[in-house]
This record gives C-alpha cells, sequence and structure tokens, in this order.
C-alpha cells in the first residue's frame, strides 16, 4: 500500500496525540498518516484502511468533532486536536452509543470493514443536522464505501438514531420547562 | 511516501518567508491533494508548512458588494454559510457537490483552487510519459484511456482536464484571487488564474514558489442570486464531473434576460467560461427555446479524442438543463 512504507531517514520529534480524551506521546515521523499513527502505534484497530487513498472512508474519525478521512491526514496536523475513534463512542461502562445500537438493530453491515468509518460519519452527520431525508443521509455519507452494499440497512438506521436522538432532545428539553 | 519535514506557520507572512527560505517546501492546507500525492509519489515536498494552524483567513464576508472567503476557509463551512447559499448559490452547490463529506471538512478554499488533475498517467508515476508530472516526455493520455480528459482548452502536449467545482463557479462569477508573496500582495482574475496548457502544461497557475492564496472575493450580481450548480457524473454522489455547468440568469419583468452566466467543468483544462453562450442568451426572452438555441454553442471548437466524444453533447445538454434549472 502507497502510505504504509516507511523509509528511513527523517528527523523525528514528538508530538501529543489526544485520542477519545486521552492524551498520548507519539515518536513518529511527519510522514506517518493519522491513520497509521492510531493502527500501528496506539493499537486503535477499529479505524480501518480500505484504500488508502481518500477514496472509501473506512478510516473516518473525528477530529474536533467533525468527520475526516484519517488516511490523508498527516498525524501531525492532529496534535493539539480531539481525536474521537469509534473506540471513543461507547460509554465507559460500555454502553453503546446509539448509533451503533441503531446498526445491530437494522444489520446495517455484512462483512463489517466499512462500519466503523460508516458509523462516525453517521455520528456527524446526525449532529450537523444532514439527517433529515433518506436522500440527505445517502448525499452526506457518499464518502464511506460499502463493498456488501449495506446501504439501504446503514440508512434505515442512521435515519431511526436521527429520529430517537431528535425524540429525546425534545422530551429533555420538555422536562427543563 | 519519502521523508518530509513538518512546520507550523503562524502567519502567512511567516509561511511565505519560510517557502522563500527553501525552494522544495510546499504549503499544506487540509492536505487532500498533497498528502494524497506524496503518497502516490508524484509530489516530493522536503518541507510541509501547514497553513491550517494559524488564527484568521478563515472567515466568510458577505458584504454589499463582493463575497469574500478567507483561503482557510474549509469547504463545507463555505458551502453551508447561509449568505453564500442565499447569494450565491452556484458557489454553495459547487462545494456540496464536490469530494465528500470528511473531505471537504479538510480541504481549504486555497487548497481546492490549486488541486491537481486526476489524469491517472499524471498520478501514476509507473507512466514515463507525462509531460505535467515530467516536462518533454510526452502524454500517454492523447492515445490512452482518455473517457474523462479534455475536450477544450487542450494542445499537443496535454489534455488533462482541470476536476475543480468551485473554480467553475467562480469563473461564471468574475471571481478575484488574492495573493501574497515576497514582493507584497497582488490579485489575479480567476480566468487569469487558471492559463491553458500550452506547451508548458506543468505551470497550472502563476504563482510563484513562495506566494499564497490569502482569499478569494466574488462580486455580488443578480446572475448570481440566481444561479446554479448542476454536475453530471457516473455516479450520483463523490465522483468527478463527466461534465458540469455553472449558470446564473438575471432576468426583468418582461421575461427579457438582463444577463446571464455560463461556466462549463468537467470537460476543460481550464474552469471554461462560455460568452458565445452567454451573448446568445442576453436580450432575448428566458424560454426554453433559447436555452436550447443557446446551449448548442457550448464547447464549439471542441477537440475529442477516442474515448471523449461523448463530453460535447453532454456539455450543452448540461448547460440547457442547468437553464430550465435556474429560470424554473
Ligand atoms: C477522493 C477525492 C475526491 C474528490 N472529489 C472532488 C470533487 O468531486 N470535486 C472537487 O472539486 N474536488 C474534489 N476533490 C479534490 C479536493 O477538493 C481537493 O483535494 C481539495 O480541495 C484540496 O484542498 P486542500 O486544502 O486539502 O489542499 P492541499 O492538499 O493541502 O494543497 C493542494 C495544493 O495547494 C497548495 N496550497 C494549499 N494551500 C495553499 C494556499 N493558501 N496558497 C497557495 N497554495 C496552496 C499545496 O501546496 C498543494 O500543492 C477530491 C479529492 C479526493 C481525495
Ligand atoms: S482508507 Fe481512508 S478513505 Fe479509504
Ligand atoms: S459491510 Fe462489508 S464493506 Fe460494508
Amino acid at each position: 500500500m502507497p502510505g504504509s512504507r516507511v523509509d528511513e531517514g527523517a528527523a523525528r520529534a514528538d508530538i501529543e496525540l489526544r485520542v477519545n480524551g486521552v492524551g498520548h506521546d507519539l515518536s513518529v515521523e511527519p510522514r506517518v498518516t493519522l491513520l497509521d499513527a492510531l493502527r500501528e502505534r496506539l493499537g486503535f484497530w477499529g479505524t480501518k484502511k480500505g484504500c488508502d487513498q481518500g477514496q472509501c472512508g473506512a478510516c473516518t474519525v473525528h477530529v474536533d468533532g467533525r468527520g475526516v478521512l484519517a488516511c490523508l491526514m498527516l498525524a501531525y496536523q492532529a496534535a493539539g486536536h480531539e481525536v474521537t475513534t469509534v473506540e471513543g463512542l461507547a460509554g465507559v461502562d460500555g454502553t453503546l452509543h446509539p448509533v451503533q445500537s441503531a446498526f445491530m438493530k437494522h444489520d446495517g453491515f455484512q462483512c463489517g470493514y466499512c462500519t466503523p468509518g460508516q458509523i462516525m460519519s453517521a455520528v456527524a452527520c446526525i449532529r450537523e443536522g444532514h439527517a433529515g431525508s433518506d436522500a440527505d443521509v445517502r448525499e452526506f455519507m457518499s464518502g464511506n464505501i460499502c463493498r456488501c452494499g449495506a446501504y439501504p440497512n446503514i440508512v434505515a438506521a442512521v435515519r431511526e438514531a436521527a429520529q430517537r436522538e431528535a425524540a429525546q432532545e425534545e422530551a429533555a428539553g420538555r422536562a427543563r420547562r | 511516501m519519502r521523508a518530509v519535514e513538518y512546520t507550523r506557520a503562524d502567519t502567512l507572512d511567516a509561511a511565505v518567508a519560510l517557502l522563500q527560505g527553501d525552494s522544495s517546501a510546499a504549503p499544506l492546507g487540509g492536505g487532500t491533494t498533497l498528502v494524497d500525492l506524496m503518497k502516490c509519489g508524484v509530489a516530493h515536498p522536503s518541507r510541509l508548512i501547514d497553513l491550517t494552524q494559524m488564527p484568521g483567513h478563515d472567515d466568510v464576508e458577505a458584504g454589499e458588494s463582493v463575497l469574500r472567503i478567507g483561503a482557510l476557509c474549509r469547504m463545507s463551512d463555505v458551502a453551508e454559510h447561509p449568505e453564500v447559499r442565499r447569494r450565491w448559490p452556484a458557489v454553495s452547490e459547487a462545494l456540496l457537490r464536490g469530494a465528500s463529506q470528511q473531505l471537504r471538512n479538510m480541504a481549504t478554499i486555497g487548497g481546492n483552487l490549486m488541486q491537481r488533475t486526476r489524469c491517472g498517467y499524471f498520478r501514476d508515476p509507473s507512466f514515463t510519459e507525462c509531460n505535467k508530472r515530467d516536462p518533454g516526455s510526452g502524454c500517454a493520455a492523447m492515445d490512452g484511456e482518455n473517457r474523462g480528459h479534455a475536450v477544450l482548452g487542450t494542445s499537443g502536449s496535454c489534455i488533462a482536464t482541470n476536476p475543480g467545482d468551485l473554480a467553475v463557479a467562480l469563473t461564471a462569477f468574475d471571481a478575484a484571487v488574492h495573493i501574497l508573496g515576497p514582493d507584497g500582495h497582488r490579485v489575479l482574475s480567476i480566468d487569469e488564474f487558471f492559463p491553458l496548457p500550452g506547451e508548458t502544461p506543468e505551470r497550472e497557475h502563476p504563482l510563484g514558489h513562495a506566494e499564497l492564496i490569502t482569499a478569494v472575493e466574488v462580486p455580488v450580481s443578480a446572475a448570481a442570486a440566481h444561479s446554479c450548480y448542476l454536475k453530471v457524473r457516473d455516479r450520483v454522489s463523490y465522483e468527478f464531473a463527466a461534465a458540469s455547468a455553472a449558470v446564473g440568469l438575471e432576468v426583468l419583468a418582461d421575461g427579457t434576460i438582463a444577463d446571464a452566466r455560463v461556466a462549463l467543468g468537467g470537460v476543460a483544462t481550464k474552469p471554461w467560461r462560455e460568452p458565445g453562450v452567454e451573448a446568445a442568451l442576453i436580450g432575448r426572452p428566458a424560454s426554453a427555446a433559447v436555452f436550447r438555441e443557446a446551449a448548442a454553442l457550448a464547447a464549439a471548437d471542441a477537440h475529442p479524442r477516442r474515448h471523449n466524444a461523448y463530453k460535447v453533447e453532454l456539455a450543452r445538454r448540461t448547460v440547457e438543463r442547468a437553464l430550465l434549472t435556474v429560470s424554473g
């Protein structure tokens, strides 16, 4: 794979990468992508490497709350920012994130390889208010390719999670009033 | 990927100075073109000067006479800006139809204008012929797989398509590109910013090594406020244009077209303004018949190669449908 070969010879320097709320000191070369740093150095294997060229979305993580492709971002670019991976979504007690539960309920996957990226995109898609219709979900998640073609179930899962979140917010709003 | 060094610039002036001091350094925006090309083995900067960690240059100001977009704005933020949507819808739509939400969250406006062609021969150094990558080596696309290549603005040296969407909308609405360099500030029209390939396809823009885009400005106009961007492609989303059109119309109360803007994407070596189509619209009634007649003038002087002749008719139909959309 083009990005994974690491030649010797460049200066090494230290960066701090904050992942799921925890800081990690890292000795990596500037050419190392955020994806390789997460997977090869820090053991966050939930983030997948598909194409390694920005074309499939398997490597989607959040940086400062927004979906980005970890394969086209250098770890140095992410230093000092908050990185969230799929491992950071569930509660400390293991309670799944509502989007994760919705993917399970709707069978939003077959082989599961694209799933962490799909879920990270779905969480961002809902948060940014782009999950109001099936067409919107399809458009704003088009950067996540699923070779198994689980798209109809993915859309159903995202729509349900979005509706639940909206209902919960409304209930919380009523409770406050 | 070859070894590279990384520096964060605190200001654009500092970035210019850093670039001046290192002839093989490159500015880094979101990295969605540059990091990709470094991985492909096409770009080999010695040092990356990260522009995105500095404060400022990431504002959208929609003023009385002009829209000013800072070079460090992310594509997604500009696309969703309420004033851009309302007063320059083609600009918003061109951004939204580009790449994916993840890439739009990463990519900057400055980097977007500087994106490189998606020509497969350019992106893969195992092909030795590419005048853009290696001047004088030839062009493998001429008689190769050229379904996605340009039919307009081509030369004997290069037929690579300019793949950008935003630049097409900027071209239709007479944008200006603001530049900072060692000699200070200068402004280029969007047309000057994208030269034709001619005999020097390796020169894709007139920027010097240490020059940076600081902002893009788009004038206010009635045509921009009644505009759209139509992108036709092999799949519904997340794909480069087979053909696209940015179109804007100012139509008077009696139905006469007072101003028309038409630019094409996905079919040319640069964002392609269509003054002939515009002239055939202005002063005439905004009707389907007039739209069809005018759109038929698009892509005149096209030079198709073996696999891309379909783009000529597709470009005309894209213009026609965009005109119908924006007037409907
Ligand atoms: C899978 C994929 C699909 C895509 N689909 C589309 C699409 O459909 N439509 C579309 O329009 N685009 C598309 N793109 C391209 C994308 O829009 C560009 O990669 C992006 O806009 C580049 O911005 P950036 O900030 O990431 O640039 P970078 O990669 O950081 O930089 C690009 C170039 O510009 C230089 N540069 C950066 N900032 C400045 C500056 N301020 N001044 C001067 N030089 C600068 C860099 O040195 C580099 O040479 C796609 C990209 C990918 C990977
Ligand atoms: S691995 Fe990053 S987009 Fe495919
Ligand atoms: S579930 Fe197999 S690739 Fe999506």
